[in-house]
């Protein structure tokens, strides 16, 4: 696929005219994909794709136009050469652009990863024998994933890499489930079974009578695939300088120093190491950001177009100022004292569907899903039915934060909106003094 | 208009299978998203998308591969590939779709006034800028845009029972936001954006109220900047069209889909709280709730004449007096159940596959205009526009909030208050529906964005409702 990309490269190249400057993105990726439901398989396909994106740049204008790539390089080279006059014919309708601004170092970053994946044989087989007793639904999303960009600057980057990324749940009779994952680049059957027989083993605990909860403010432990659901919302526009310059983001007390969080928590954009491409789709080398250090604002994710609009320094964010991999440091809390630190309270292991129900006050709603319990004393007494909390994230990692853990869990994404996605995050377990449930 | 269709007929007929059954679903879309934002146009986005799934059934197991290459060798391998999955999976597979009947209709669908020409790329930016600079000049207003997403689809279903379905859809997304901030709230007004889209031509425009809304529209954030939080307890709710389109779409739509109650969704979008056993039965409402599968309304954003599968589509029913009759279950999925279903069997694009979605589902108009509606409130609040979403995995136990709130007391309107959120469980809120708005309140509505699937997908859907009053709702404010 690099050198499909790279010829095309060299074609827009060719076809660029004088005064103009390009930038090329690519994406592209072939997958399998198998649903499962009562632990058969419910859907399953093959899926190849790939696309370009081109931006088209000329006396202070740009226009972008992303196209579908059929593999076929006369026919690809036809569409891209469209896609030109079509961004050429565009820009003399536009106005100067005063955001503009390109990237003119010509870095090269080349990263390629092909670990074998697993015949899809092995994962039926190994899923029938651990699991073909028990009730389970999910997916199986594997193959090779590429990113690539260039721009007429000779700037050039390279991701490719094998992944998969298995997600599933187990299904309890009485409707309770626990959550499980298993997603990498190195595949190890012995891993993938060990984790449907940990999976197996924490469905026995859903099986004790269920306990209902009244609304209040409970003692609670959030494992990180539930800060994961917290953390997501935070890159939501959280640390973005857009978001925060324009009064849309949820950190916007916090950055303006009228809140802090607890000392314990220290947030980092933490490309280096994560799974993702070490260049953005803007076509920047991604950095690393301290975001959040013990508890005070530090630096916001910046793209070319805020660093221009708000007279700021870029630093290799996507256009969306998102986090692709974020990175909370660890606590002090050792996973095998959870329950004892916890003592009575609510063990939270995922959250599901959160938003805000105060963006500007960093409030946030959501509820329980998959195998939260109440805990007396350090003993897990049964499965909680769904609640729903709503809780100011100034509480939750402010003032009833006790403790982080000190183990993290490295989480893959499973989002396939589009395309099977890169990003990762990296988080601690949370025990909050206070966590508010309302309904 | 379906330049494809020669050359794809001539080459699905060339294809070589052993299968007992194949299709062939090609999507060709092409899209441009413009915006003003801060009086600057950001810039222009194009992209043109193409491609087709190859379907195959091989002893009652169907599986898919789906491919860019529209060669004929390009569809011949992908169709090969997908006959050495269902293969591959047939010992494991959870179906067995031997009995499962196919179409073998023939039919083209076109969204109103395709043909109609739209304004040029330099008008359309011309009137986003004019939008935007139509925003006051006030410093507290740190943010506002203009924006104009423009979609057109054409698709092709040919199958080896002789099936060719053809859809030709344009889809426009007008949208108007600003936000007032004084460094420590913020609210935002919005107009259109993720709450409407509609099929059809330049007309929408017009129907969304887009020109000349950016005064009132920045007006209005800066009102609810100065306005106090919703104050918290019981009171009866008005929800106005823009906010009841999301409360039909989450308490409604996803608890109906066959799918989540066949448990497909479990471990991704959910399942739901309503049971198989329910169809017939259940009182999902007051007698005042009917709720329709409505794909004849032309502008409605999910209008078309079969789904992805090739089921005929037409309107139907699925709660009549508050008595839940049927679900949004496709083909396959009425054929897993036993239940009568919908033509709701849908995919986001050539590289995913059909599952039961959404489409067009309305609320029926009923006899009271809104004057009448403020009227038989007491002690209440109006809602519009929605802003915060949250619902749990069995389609229970909402928290909705908007970024419009007004008092009503004694049956009149009273002052705005900011960050009205509402709470409520599906199963006991549509029973305290009350009264249900006339034609005069009633809106075609909808949203590019329902996530759903694994692998996930986005689609379009429509919403037309009336504004609607329910009884005794918890609603409570913000922090600030």
């Amino acid at each position: 696929m690099k050198h499909a990309f790279e010829t095309l490269v060299g074609e827009v190249h060719a076809a660029l005219q004088a005064g103009e400057q390009f930038t090329l993105g690519y994406s592209a990726e072939q997958s399998q994909f198998v649903r499962f439901n009562h632990a058969k398989v419910r859907q399953a396909g093959e899926v190849s794709q790939a696309s370009a994106q081109l931006r088209l740049v000329r006396d202070g204008r740009q226009a972008e136009q992303q196209v579908t790539l059929s593999g076929d390089l006369q026919l690809d080279r036809q569409r891209l050469n469209v896609a030109l006059e079509q961004l050429r014919q565009t820009l003399p309708l536009l106005a100067l652009d005063p955001y503009l601004r390109l990237d003119e170092n010509a870095w090269h970053s080349h990263s390629l990863q092909e670990h074998p994946l697993p015949a899809l044989n092995e994962v039926l087989a190994l899923l029938e024998r651990e699991a073909g007793d028990l009730d389970l639904v999910g997916i199986y999303a594997a193959g090779p994933v590429c990113r690539g960009f260039a721009s007429s600057f000779g700037a050039f980057g390279w991701h490719q890499a094998n992944s998969f990324n298995v997600d599933w749940s187990l299904f309890h009779d009485n409707g309770q489930a626990v959550k499980a994952n298993y997603a990498g680049q190195v595949w190890s059957a012995d891993d993938f079974a060990a984790r449907l027989r940990q999976a197996r083993e924490q469905l026995g605990f859903l099986g004790r009578p269920a306990v209902t909860l009244k609304p209040g403010t409970y003692r609670a432990y959030l494992a990180p695939a539930a800060m994961d659901e917290v953390a997501g919302m935070l890159c939501w526009g959280g640390f973005s300088a857009q978001a925060l310059a324009t009064g849309n983001s949820a950190l916007q007390r916090l950055y303006n120093g009228d809140a802090r969080l607890s000392p314990l928590v220290s947030f980092t954009e933490q490309v280096s190491g994560s799974l993702s491409p070490a260049f953005s789709d803007e076509g920047a080398p991604r950095l690393d950001v301290p975001l959040i250090q013990q508890g005070e604002a530090r630096q916001r994710l910046i793209s070319a177009r805020s660093a221009a609009e708000f007279e700021l320094q870029a630093n290799g964010a996507d256009g969306y100022e998102s986090p692709c991999a974020l990175s909370l440091a660890p606590g002090n809390l050792a996973s095998a004292q959870i329950l004892e630190r916890l003592g009575t309270g609510l063990y939270i292991s995922n959250l599901w569907y959160l938003n805000y129900s105060d963006l500007p006050a960093a409030r946030m709603t959501g509820l329980t899903r998959f195998a939260t319990f109440w805990v007396e004393d350090g003993q897990i007494q049964g499965p909680v039915s769904t609640m729903r909390f709503d809780d100011s994230l100034y509480s939750l990692l402010g003032s009833q934060l006790e403790d982080l853990t000190q183990e993290r869990e490295m989480i893959l994404s499973t989002n396939t909106y589009g395309q099977r996605s890169t990003g990762s995050s990296h988080l601690p377990g949370a025990l909050v003094k206070g966590l508010t449930l309302t309904l | 208009m379906f330049d494809s269709s020669a050359l794809l007929r001539q080459r699905f007929a060339a294809l070589r299978s052993t299968a007992e059954l194949f299709s062939l679903r090609h999507v060709k879309q092409s899209h441009q998203a413009l915006s003003v934002r801060r009086n600057v146009a950001e810039p222009p986005f194009f992209s043109q998308d193409e491609g087709a799934m190859l379907t195959v059934r091989v002893n009652g197991v169907e599986a898919y591969a789906a491919t860019a290459d529209l060669s004929q060798a390009g569809l011949q391998r992908a169709l090969e590939q997908a006959e050495a999955l269902a293969r591959q999976i047939a010992r494991h597979s959870l179906l067995d779709l031997r009995e499962h009947a196919v179409t073998s209709a023939r039919h083209d669908h076109v969204s109103p006034n395709f043909d109609q020409p739209v304004p040029s790329l330099a008008d359309c930016l011309g009137l986003l800028a004019a939008e935007s600079a139509s925003v006051p000049k006030d410093s507290r207003l740190v943010d506002w845009q203009a924006s104009l997403g423009l979609s057109l689809v054409e698709q092709t279903y040919l199958n080896s029972a002789g099936a060719e379905l053809r859809h030709a859809q344009r889809f426009l997304f007008p949208g108007l936001g600003v936000t007032a901030s004084d460094g420590q709230d913020s609210q935002s007004r919005s107009l259109g954006r993720d709450n409407f889209g509609q099929q059809g031509g330049f007309e929408i425009i017009e129907r969304c109220g887009l020109v000349g809304a950016a005064s009132r529209v920045a007006g209005e954030a800066l009102q609810l900047l100065q306005a106090p939080n919703t104050p918290s307890g019981p009171r009866d709710l008005l929800l106005m069209p823009d906010q009841m389109m999301l409360q039909i779409h989450e308490s409604i739509g996803h608890p109906l889909e066959m799918d989540r109650i066949l448990g497909d969704e479990r471990n991704y979008a959910g399942t739901s709280f309503v049971k198989a056993s329910d169809f017939g039965h259940l009182q999902y409402g007051s007698s005042l709730l009917n709720v329709t599968f409505d794909p004849t309304i032309g502008e409605e954003l999910a209008s078309y004449s079969h789904d992805d599968d090739g089921t005929p589509a037409s309107k139907a029913f699925l709660i009549r007096d508050g008595l839940l009759l049927r679900p949004l279950g496709g083909a396959l999925s009425q054929f897993r159940s036993g239940l009568d279903g919908v033509a709701n069997s849908r995919a986001c694009g050539w590289n995913r596959a059909p599952i039961d979605r959404m489409a067009n589902l309305n609320i029926e108009p009923g006899e009271q205009s809104l004057p009448q509606l403020i009227q038989g409130i007491e002690h209440g609040i109006l809602m519009r526009t929605n802003r915060s979403w949250s619902i749990d995995d069995a389609r229970n136990k909402f928290q909705f909030g908007c970024e419009w709130g007004q008092l009503i007391e004694n049956g009149e309107l009273k002052g705005i208050v900011k960050n009205p959120n509402y709470r409520g469980i599906s199963a006991q809120f549509w029973r305290n529906l009350s009264a249900v708005g006339d034609h005069s309140t009633f809106q075609v509505l909808g949203t590019p964005n329902c996530g759903k699937g694994e692998p996930n997908q986005v689609v379009r859907v429509g919403h037309a409702s009336p504004a609607c009053v329910f009884r005794q709702i918890d609603v409570f404010g913000g922090d600030a």
